[in-house]
């Protein structure tokens, strides 16, 4: 195929990707955007696949079979975890506008420069031979469909070298589409669709070579299969036995990976930064394994028929994909297929070069320009539109360094083991990271040295190692190790030798990172910048539930001299857009503000976070901020009582409720106490007035008869009437009194209760009365059944009762011909007994008048009340004490129904 | 049953005087009746304030026994309205009743009586009060 013709397709392809890029932009500035949906986010996460998996995956798979597995299983296991995990780191970054991992790491330990600085070069030092990989996957692509292959790269003048001008191309786009604006946080659709489309096209591309190879060729698996089983060498590949794995050496590959698919600057990019709405999260974490799946189902069966084919490898596997098509005459196939692999190449190169970018600028050229500026004068310049320029000069940086490194040292490495290497290298962030997250005690200094610490090892365990094995470092140091410290062997550190070399520096690296990260931390106390940090981090959803905002630290600024500070950094526009969007989210106007309040400043500090960077944000802030001092001690305070204040405000709360409650109580109780004593009071009189009535009679009466022998006997008898009567009364008033007070000292006290027979007690009282009721003409009616009618009660206080009401009935029944009907009846759980009298009734409103104490009504049998007016009260105390209740129905001049409810026996 | 009528029971006779005996309870009324009779003065006996006041519109007493808790109306209103009525401005009140506090007491002159004896009284001492107030009151 002629250079010319790849040249033209190869630029039409990266002119279909300007179009989707332009494309989504001016649909995201119409407000339909064509990113913000999970499905566009899940195939953005593929840029996790890149040259590598196209086609060095199959170089693996011809060599190692299964081994190429491990790099697609580790993201599946661990993804069912983002869920949790990086939702959380969504939310963060997006409050606090973190646009890198390196940003990340550095605000999670108080803002500060130096973590920010360490993990942006482990980052750029990792993937920069990553890129230039993809760079050579790409130019591969151009040569064997050229047919120019063996030609050695660095034997090209630059100008000549379609590397180079593919770089540019890169550059070019990356520079269109992922620094366009300073503000990630106007997030880059025009990039992220690209990244989307390519994601597509390089499935459908390798799924095409897939099902052309199985199926043109070999016409089906069965058949591809059958021939590969006949062909032990090839065989081999298809058994797990052949994977030259071991046990430590799968585990840590499903480490790296899982921890690589989110840690790497690309990847953070795309899950993170470019992350539209964290809910896509659920769905892309089955979503992206699903292409994971699709996009290695191919691999082992195109590892085969080209073992197949070529006869066991007379050709070097990786290109397997691109020479069967080729071989087979379909070179428009090949070229489709090329342009697959060149589009994995590409997205990885494109986001991985942005997010270097942003990092490179972020957190290594920005603290250093500030703090030069800041020397001078700090409003001289335009600087956002500097910013910008940074941001632009940086991706010429990174590719400049990738192309350097392409054409130095590039050519010796597979595509594979620079991959692996740069994974290790991003597990570095995974302590910081996740201990940060979880551990609020990690420390910015305990962050710091565990990844120095894990990226000397790794540094020494991986690239040294590679440039002993290519020659440019001294083969000496293998045995004699680093330094001369033979301890220091690249291959096997302290003496321990592992199946292979990237096991062996995730354990030594991970190691000494995470026991750097606890120690240093726990030896160490943190700032009060990483403390409020910390907190944020370690115990988000309780500033998203509370609505608070981070503002441990009280810091003023004069208003005018703040929003002039950042137009340099934002420009106008921005400045004000922001202040708006404040007044706002606060309801606060800034009209005529001189000093800025530590929200604004806050809330400024972040927008500006987007555009510089956590720590450099914090620096040009600080600048012209007043802190109110506020100690350590007070700092602490704040942060570890903020929960336990609010649980305490609140129990305060429950607890102020719970007393105002009793108050009311108390003040009611006191209100009784007082009626009770004023109804003390009037009892004892009322009962000291009944009780002198029949005395005064009695002794006046007996005076009489005994100061006049003479008297006339009938006047005698009556008086002596009187007198027995009276003395009744009294003794009658006198047990009364004594039930009261009985009633009411036993109040608290259990009444002794047995199982009573009604029936049979309603008939023992009637009989008592039985005489009497005879002397006044008054039948009595009660013609119950057999029935029991068993009842819980006291045995003496049911007869007083009956007799009381029966006494009553008599009193009041109709003279002459009274009547008093008893009946029984049942219910569920309880018996109910009703005492008709057909006597003169009683006054609805006088009803329930009668259980009180002292009221009387006047006696039909008497004309005059002649109880003490106490008989229904203590009947009434009486029947409630047993459980029961007691009730009248009656009209006036009809008669009264007395109604007894007990409670049933079970 | 003892029963004494509760409506106007007058025992004439000239140039007596008579004595009102109101009180709510028949078995007091019983004895004062007896004695107060036995001593030679008329008897009037009413059960309340209000059937008293009826009483001496018809009959005027020259004194009146009056107690203090009773139904309808109580005895200082009674004696009140007693007091309000200049037709009867010569007619003495004395109070025999079982409130026997110093407020009562108190409440007891204000209201018009001239005498305050508490219940159970003494027979002959309330004959010599009753005596002593008609002759010098």
């Amino acid at each position: 195929m002629g250079l010319t013709f790849l040249t033209i397709a190869f630029l039409g392809y990266f002119l279909l990707l300007f179009l989707v890029a332009f494309y989504a932009e001016r649909r995201g500035r119409s407000q339909k955007s064509i990113v913000n949906n999970p499905y566009t986010y899940a195939l953005s996460l593929a840029v996790y696949c890149t040259a590598w998996t196209y086609f060095g995956s199959i170089g693996r798979a011809a060599t190692d079979g299964y081994g190429f597995l491990p790099i697609y299983l580790g993201p599946t296991i661990f993804a069912p975890l983002w869920i949790f995990f990086l939702v959380k780191i969504i939310r963060i970054s997006k409050a606090q506008r973190i646009n890198s991992i390196a940003d990340f790491i550095s605000a999670r330990y108080g803002k500060a420069t130096l973590p920010g600085v360490v993990a942006a070069i482990i980052a750029i030092f990792s993937t920069i031979p990553y890129i230039s990989i993809q760079l050579k996957g790409i130019v591969f692509c151009l040569d064997i469909l050229s047919g120019q292959t063996g030609k050695v790269n660095s034997d090209i003048p630059f100008f000549e070298d379609s590397a180079m001008y593919i770089s540019v191309a890169l550059a070019i786009f990356a520079i269109l589409f992922g620094t366009r604006n300073v503000d990630p946080n106007e997030r880059h659709e025009g990039l992220v669709a690209a990244i989307a489309f390519e994601s597509v096209f390089k499935l459908i591309a390798f799924l095409a070579a897939g099902i052309f190879i199985v199926y043109g060729i070999y016409g089906g698996f069965g058949e591809l299969f059958r021939q590969a089983y006949a062909m032990p060498e090839v065989a081999d590949i298809l058994s797990f036995s052949q994977a030259d794995i071991q046990g430590e050496s799968w585990f840590f590959l499903l480490l790296l990976s899982g921890l690589a698919v989110l840690f790497l600057p690309r990847q953070f990019h795309v899950a993170v930064v470019e992350n539209t709405n964290a809910r896509f999260v659920k769905k892309a974490a089955w979503l992206f394994p699903l292409y994971l799946l699709l996009i290695n189902f191919f691999v082992l069966p195109i590892a085969t028929a080209g073992l197949l084919h070529y006869n066991g490898g007379a050709i070097d596997p990786d290109t397997f994909i691109l020479q069967l098509p080729l071989d087979y005459g379909y070179s428009y196939l090949a070229l489709f297929i090329a342009l697959g692999g060149v589009s994995a190449g590409a997205s990885m190169v494109i986001i991985a070069v942005t997010a270097l970018t942003i990092m490179l600028s972020n957190n290594l050229l920005m603290p250093l320009l500030i703090r030069s500026r800041q020397m001078k004068s700090p409003y001289l310049s335009e600087f956002h539109k500097s910013v910008l320029g940074i941001r632009r000069v940086g991706v010429f940086m990174i590719l400049l360094m990738t192309y350097g490194y392409y054409k130095s040292i590039g050519q010796q490495y597979t595509i594979v083991s620079i991959g692996l290497i740069s994974f290790v290298a991003v597990a570095q962030f995974a302590p910081a990271i996740i201990g940060g997250l979880y551990w609020k005690r990690a420390t910015k200094a305990g962050a710091t040295a565990g990844m120095i610490g894990g990226f000397v090892i790794w540094a020494i365990t991986l690239p040294v190692l590679n440039l002993i094995e290519v020659g440019i470092l001294p083969q000496s140091m293998m045995t004699e190790g680093i330094f001369g410290l033979s301890i220091v062997q690249p291959q096997s550190l302290f003496g321990l030798d592992m199946p292979d070399q990237i096991s062996h520096s995730a354990f030594w690296s991970l190691l000494i990172n995470v026991g750097l990260y606890f120690f240093v931390s726990l030896s160490g106390n943190p700032s009060a910048e990483e403390i409020a940090q910390a907190d944020y981090f370690v115990n988000f959803s309780k500033y998203q539930k509370e609505g608070l905002e981070y503002e441990i630290i009280q810091r003023e600024a004069n208003f005018d001299s703040l929003r002039l500070l950042l137009i340099r950094y934002l420009g106008e526009e921005k400045v004000d857009n922001d202040i708006k969007a404040f007044e706002e989210k606060y309801k606060l106007s800034t009209r005529g503000m001189t000093l800025a309040p530590t929200e604004l400043v806050n809330y400024l500090e972040t927008s500006l976070a987007g555009a510089l960077g956590a720590a450099s944000a914090n620096v040009v802030i600080n600048s012209i901020v007043k802190e109110k001092p506020i100690s350590l001690e007070e700092m602490l305070k704040v942060l570890d009582q903020t929960q336990e204040v609010i649980q305490y405000s609140r129990q305060l709360e429950i607890s102020r409720a719970e007393l105002e409650a009793a108050t009311r109580q108390l003040r009611t109780a006191n209100e009784q106490l007082k009626e009770l004593d004023e109804m003390k009071a009037e009892f004892i009189s009322t009962v000291t007035h009944e009780l002198r009535t029949p005395i005064t009679s009695i002794k006046s009466l007996a005076t009489i008869i005994s100061d006049q022998p003479d008297l006339d006997p009938t006047e005698k008898t009556r008086f002596l009437g009187i007198i027995m009567t009276e003395s009744e009364r009294l003794a009658r008033m006198v047990n009364q009194v004594l039930d009261i007070e009985k009633l009411q000292n036993r109040k608290n006290r259990r009444l002794e209760q047995t199982e009573i027979n009604l029936r049979e007690r309603i008939e023992k009282s009637l009989s008592s009365i039985e005489k009497l009721a005879e002397a006044r003409g008054i039948q009595l009616l009660f013609s119950p059944d057999k029935a029991h009618y068993d009842i819980l009660g006291n045995r003496d206080h049911l007869m007083q009762i009956l007799i009381n009401i029966l006494s009553n009935a008599m009193k009041f029944c109709a003279n002459p011909g009274g009547q008093i009907t008893l009946q029984l009846s049942e219910a569920d759980d309880h018996v109910q007994l009703s005492i008709a009298d057909n006597g003169i009734g009683i006054e609805a409103e006088k009803q329930e008048l009668i259980f009180e104490k002292f009221t009387q009504i006047q006696s039909g049998q008497t004309g005059k009340p002649d109880g003490s007016g106490l008989g229904l009260f203590i009947t009434k105390k009486l029947v409630e004490r047993q459980g029961g209740s007691i009730w009248v129905e009656s009209k006036l001049g009809e008669g009264a129904t007395f109604f007894l409810k007990f409670p049933k026996v079970e | 049953m003892p029963f004494t009528n509760p409506e106007v029971v007058c025992s004439m006779g000239k140039d007596l005087k008579t004595v009102l005996l109101v009180d709510d309870e028949p078995n007091i009324l019983v004895p004062l009746e007896f004695l107060v009779r036995n001593k030679g003065y008329r008897t009037l006996t009413a059960s309340n304030g209000r059937q008293a006041l009826k009483v001496m519109e018809k009959v005027q007493p020259d004194l009146i026994l009056l107690d203090v808790m009773m139904p309808e109306m109580n005895g200082f209103e009674t004696a009140r309205q007693i007091r309000q009525n200049p037709d009867w401005a010569n007619i003495h009140i004395i109070f025999l009743t079982a409130k026997g506090t110093s407020e009562d007491k108190i409440q007891g002159y204000t209201s018009g009586g001239e005498v305050y004896l508490t219940k159970p009284f003494d027979n002959e001492e309330l004959l010599n009060t009753i005596d002593e107030t008609l002759e010098f009151g």
